[in-house]
């Protein structure tokens, strides 16, 4: 089975869970014979990926005609307008921008391999038109059975690859505008990612709570919907011991972006009515987000500053150290595809409470669940779980339990009967 | 006569290590940047403190008594004089040793202890008082509490704590339709005396003087010899306050800043009606003619005036209250050590970098802070303080 593959992040260089999931799921492909060649807007020389091929569009030297260009934003409407991507602006702002930046294919046209950041900057609509083109470029020399996309920025490439190829599309929905934005979605990011939903031929969801945003908020058949959940890398590398902690008092954390989708507010305002009732109980919030100077401040106007910190974006052994810390994982997310976290957080020993509306919610059946926005029983929730060692103990083993059945190995052969289903005669 | 009276302000804060973060908690009880400080310290020494007090030398040398200036030194700058650049506290010494230099007394840790701890505010303007005096061999008279931050309880706990004057902002709220250019006596006091600022001059060289889109721009000493002239008739006392680095560090030497001072003696004297005073000789020579009643606290901080620039978000008032509430503690486990550090963290600055007034368009803060973004500055000292409760708690439970 050969499948080619488009993703928008790839370890070491991620921003979010979306490339430590690609990469699980490559790896997992991998044992069972898939040969994968996954396709990245911008490719260094450091990624890991041994066991799969890996190219850069910014390595590919296509030749992207304006005749291309015009052509594929015929074909795919949203691309039509190419506005830079840069939320909270006024009507007047947008104006201002759209006279000045509003992207024209010549534009897209001038782009050379050095603009291609791969990140998610203001520039990122010229770049997924440019990578789309590319990935076209290579799917009508590379054979392949099988097409995958993941996420709405690689949409528009898979749409391309199916209709030179004439090859299924499977699209991948790790998280929906809906998850990031509440209500309040871009319309554009939205009309993409409902076209690579129509386009598909087998959609790829990682919760059911995603699946169900997909079929009520998109309007897609849930037949061609299938639940992959992810799973998570079980690696330690601190070894059993704790990291010792400098002080006495338990450890409640919070890690991950500090932007509305992951309800750090609700975090916060559950400290300060812990720390009322059990001054002995000490938070730490680590990550970074549009959220974090207001989050400070509010900490700071609840008075609990000697008891809550703030430890910024960690990254590499910081992650294990501060979950090596840690007595109770908190994930009080408003929206969540799935939410890797938890897991990880168990792989420490470390009980979690998850809020109601994430993805991994249905797979952890032992853990504490909670409405994101219900602060009184998160509080009580977790003065309940420092103060009960049996139960805390209780939802990390069943946590353990779940660890154990989740394998990248076993979410991949679910992929891999999706593919099968869709290459037909393929054995 | 009408006296000029210069007083000139010599502060630099021990800055925090911003990369102390809470991994370092429990592990590491150093919270200073010691190289940015010597850096920071050397930096400024070369550009200010040794070509400037040069300069006041040669005048005080030249004028032979007429050119007559005052200092305020805070202990935490002089700390750290005496470790990265001794030769700046030999070049001060050889000031006050002419007699024509007062040194104004302060809480030692430029703090805002005043507005928190009375009995600390007291522990800190003494020691400031017997680090002055063994230096420079002379008991100061004169007082100003930091950012000259003041109201009425001030001047009465000064006066209470012996000194003969109190330098203050002559802030509009205070003053209204009235010059600062007299000396007032503060409500509730009998014998301690007011200096008020005269902010428009003061803030002419400080903050304008290199400002091209001044409509006075090039300052010349003739212009503002007669602009300090024109009081002539309306006043008694002229003072102008400002921090010493405006001259070389604020004010670049390229500005003509150095050129400026050098001939602002001669240019001031021109007119026989005037002379140079310092703080104590000002008020030794002139009556109070009103009373000068502030209830609220003024300082000479920003347009308002208020100590709004060190406290009033929430991270700033969190942060004071949580230092503060420390001082029983610290002043029971009788470690030294423990007690500078801590005193240290009562600094105003590291108030003032949490101030989110301007941060959407930057301004003159920005130029003093050497965070990213006030909640940084919150950020890095709560992590110091929190291992500092920390640490205290272990010593004193032993």
């Amino acid at each position: 089975m050969r499948v080619f593959m488009f993703g928008w992040e790839f370890p070491p260089f991620i921003s979010g869970g979306l490339g430590t999931a690609c990469l699980g799921l490559t790896k997992g492909l991998a044992q069972h014979n898939v040969d994968v060649t996954f396709v990245l807007p911008r490719m260094e020389s450091n990624e890991e990926g041994r066991h799969l091929t890996l190219l850069g569009a910014n390595q590919i030297h296509a030749k992207v005609g304006i005749q291309d260009i015009r052509e594929l934003r015929e074909r795919v409407k949203m691309l039509e307008v190419l506005s830079p991507l840069r939320p909270y602006i006024t009507d007047t702002e947008y104006q201002s921008i759209v006279q000045k930046e509003l992207l024209s294919s010549e534009a897209v046209l001038s782009m050379d391999e050095q603009d291609f950041s791969g990140g998610y900057g203001s520039n990122l609509m010229a770049e997924i038109v440019r990578y789309s083109l590319i990935c076209a470029h290579l799917a009508h020399k590379e054979d392949f059975d099988v097409i995958h996309a993941h996420d709405w920025m690689t949409a528009p490439a898979g749409m391309e690859a199916k209709r030179v190829s004439g090859k299924p599309l499977v699209m991948h929905a790790h998280a929906l505008e809906f998850d990031r934005s509440g209500e309040h979605v871009n319309q554009q990011i939205y009309d993409i990612e409902r076209a690579g939903f129509e386009a598909a031929d087998r959609i790829i969801a990682v919760s059911h709570f995603t699946k169900d945003t997909i079929v009520k908020r998109y309007a897609i058949d849930p037949a061609k919907i299938t639940v992959v959940h992810n799973a998570v890398s079980k690696e330690r590398r601190l070894g059993q011991l704790r990291v010792e902690k400098p002080f006495r008092e338990k450890l409640v954390l919070f890690l991950g972006r500090i932007t509305f989708q992951k309800g750090p507010d609700y975090f916060v305002e559950a400290a300060a009515k812990v720390i009322k009732k059990q001054p002995n109980v000490r938070f730490a919030m680590a990550g970074s987000g549009d959220m974090f100077n207001r989050m400070v401040e509010r900490m700071a106007e609840l008075r609990i500053a000697d008891k809550f910190h703030f430890l910024g974006f960690v990254r590499g052994t910081d992650v294990e150290r501060i979950y090596a810390m840690s007595d109770l994982y908190v994930m009080p997310s408003v929206s969540e595809p799935f939410g890797i976290t938890p897991l990880e957080a168990m792989v420490y020993n470390v009980p979690a409470i998850v809020s109601k509306q994430s993805g991994v919610a249905e797979m952890l059946d032992g853990a504490v669940k909670i409405d994101f926005w219900d602060v009184d029983r998160l509080a009580d929730e977790i003065l309940d779980l420092l103060d009960n060692k049996e139960r805390a103990d209780q939802i990390v083993q069943q946590g353990l339990e779940t660890l154990k059945r989740t394998k990248w190995e076993i979410a991949a052969e679910h992929v891999l009967n999706v593919y099968r289903e869709l290459a037909g005669g393929w054995r | 006569m009408i006296s000029v009276c210069f007083y000139f302000q010599v502060h630099q804060p021990m800055r925090l290590d911003q990369r102390y973060t809470f991994f370092d908690m429990g592990r590491k009880h150093h919270y200073r940047d010691d190289r940015a400080n010597a850096e920071i310290l050397r930096k400024v020494a070369h550009k200010c403190y040794l070509p400037a007090n040069r300069l006041m030398l040669d005048l005080i040398r030249e004028f032979q008594g007429d050119f007559r200036i005052s200092y305020s030194i805070t202990g935490v700058a002089l700390e750290q004089f005496q470790e990265f650049c001794p030769e700046v506290l030999d070049t001060f010494r050889a000031l006050a040793d002419t007699g024509c230099v007062e040194f104004i007394a302060e809480t030692y840790y430029h703090s805002l202890s005043f507005l928190f701890s009375r009995e600390e505010f007291k522990r800190q303007v003494r020691k400031h008082h017997d680090v002055m005096t063994e230096l420079f061999g002379r008991a100061p008279t004169a007082f100003r509490n930091t950012e000259l931050i003041y109201n009425n309880e001030l001047a009465k706990e000064v006066e209470r704590m012996g000194y003969k004057t109190i330098l203050t902002e002559g802030a509009d709220q205070v003053l209204g339709w009235r010059t600062p250019n007299f000396v007032y006596q503060p409500a509730g006091c009998e014998k301690i005396k007011a200096l008020l600022k005269n902010y428009r001059l003061s803030d002419d060289v400080a903050f304008r003087f290199s400002d091209r889109n001044w409509a006075e721009w090039p300052l010349t000493t003739e212009k503002y010899a007669r602009w300090v002239h024109d009081v002539a008739g309306s006043g008694e006392v002229i003072n102008l306050f400002m921090d010493y680095e405006t001259i070389g560090e604020h004010q670049w030497a390229d500005t003509g800043i150095f050129d400026f001072f050098r001939s602002l003696p001669r240019a001031i004297l021109a007119h026989r009606d005037f002379q140079f005073r310092t703080p104590t000789e000002t008020t030794a020579n002139l009556d109070p003619v009103a009373q000068l009643d502030v209830p609220h606290f003024t300082s000479w901080a920003d347009l308002e005036r208020d100590v709004t620039a060190w406290l009033g978000n929430p991270m700033q008032d969190q942060a004071a209250e949580l230092a503060y509430a420390l001082e029983d503690a610290v002043q029971g486990c009788g470690d030294d050590e423990m007690e500078a550090t801590w005193r240290e963290m009562l600094t105003s600055d590291h108030f003032y970098y949490m101030c989110t007034k301007w941060f959407s368009d930057g301004d003159v803060h920005k130029y003093f802070n050497p965070y990213e973004t006030p909640h940084q500055a919150f950020i890095v000292y709560m992590n110091a303080l929190n291992d500092f409760a920390l640490e205290l708690k272990t010593k004193t439970h032993q």
